[in-house]
């Protein structure tokens, strides 16, 4: 079952809580609650995203995804998808923390319809906003700079600048941006959206993100059980490598094999752009 | 009387609580939030809270997302 490749004393602590794994999902897409509960296990995953919305009074439900969840020891982070202006998303915030008893919400201001490009301006006014009615606020952003900074400075528990526009799983199409928030901001980066493939996760963990949040590539993969597994292993190899120092890049080769006493050929037989011995 | 609920006009008996009216729906109140009048009522205040006419009620639940 659980194996043990994540390491000890290695543990993400965002406010008050503390993560063993890095890999956080969402829980949308799934073909079944039944699959999403299977894939959050496979992924050993300990914060999972969720969404508000009005109820269908005539189509009342049994089950929703909040009964599910709740048998998991899993953080619920309710977010505020569909939000675009600052007191839509600050009272979508506030309904989702009465339904959910959280007080962490994933803030999320559109800017743009067809990119689902967050606003930046509107993302930190509503960032201080939440921080002051006391929520654990949790931005997503774009892989900007200078937008992490304002976060930060805003007082977000994290930053979560895209991969790339959710859902498209294009995978991590700034990685200088990303880098450069990694280095600048104290508190934890955690990719959210765009990653499709484990190597994406991988290559972002390589570069020191906190987390991930992957939601699509999961849920839209043919077996999303198959896929939390693989995208839990991409994470951990990414993390580890950053922890391990990756090697610095060189322009030139450099052999791996000793130079010295290399077996002969005779002058005339010799690879014609090799000097002469 | 009548009340707006998330965006559908419903009648009610006069004196209805929200809470009443909420469970009369085979609401579980224990995994929404309710606004009234745009604002947000806390689920242990709901009982206290008497439906008027042109009241506008909101019921939130939580749906997968990500």
């Amino acid at each position: 079952m659980a194996d043990k490749l994540v390491q000890t004393g290695d543990e993400l602590t965002i406010a008050d809580r503390t993560f063993k794994s890095r890999l956080f999902l969402g829980s949308s897409k799934y073909p079944s609650f039944d699959v999403m509960v299977q894939a959050i296990e496979a992924a050993e995953t300990e914060l999972v995203t969720v969404a508000v919305r009005y109820m269908n009074l005539e189509e009342p439900e049994h089950e929703g995804v909040l009964d599910y969840l709740r048998r998991l020891d899993c953080q619920i982070l309710p977010n505020t998808a569909g939000a675009t202006t600052v007191k839509q998303a600050v009272r979508m915030a506030h309904l989702a923390r009465e339904a959910t008893g959280t007080h962490w919400i994933k803030l999320e201001v559109i800017g743009d319809e067809r990119t689902l490009w967050p606003d930046t301006a509107m993302t930190v006014e509503a960032t201080k906003i939440l921080v002051q009615d006391g929520f654990v606020v949790l931005p997503y952003t774009s892989p900007d700079l200078v937008a992490a900074i304002r976060l930060e400075e805003a007082g977000a528990a994290a930053v979560m600048p895209l991969a790339a526009p959710i859902g498209t799983g294009q995978g991590l199409l700034d990685w200088v941006g990303i880098r450069r928030i990694v280095e600048r901001v104290t508190v934890p980066v955690v990719v959210d959206a765009g990653i499709g493939v484990p190597s994406d996760a991988c290559r972002a963990m390589e570069l020191g993100v906190a987390a991930v949040l992957v939601n699509t590539a999961i849920a839209q993969a043919q077996d999303p059980v198959a896929m939390a597994r693989a995208m839990k292993h991409g994470v951990i190899a990414g993390r580890d490598a950053y922890r391990a120092g990756r090697m610095p890049v060189r322009y030139e080769a450099s052999p791996s094999s000793p130079v010295a006493g290399v077996i002969q050929e005779r002058a005339e037989h010799a690879a014609p752009w090799r000097a002469a011995p | 009387m009548q009340i707006t609920v998330n965006g559908r006009l419903y009648e009610v008996e006069p004196g209805t609580t929200l809470l009443g009216y909420l469970e009369s729906r085979a609401i579980d109140v224990r995994k929404v939030a309710v606004a009234l009048n745009e604002e947000i009522v806390p689920r242990k205040s709901l009982s206290e809270v008497c439906l008027k006419d042109g009241d506008v009620v909101e019921v939130i639940k939580v749906v997968a997302g990500g």
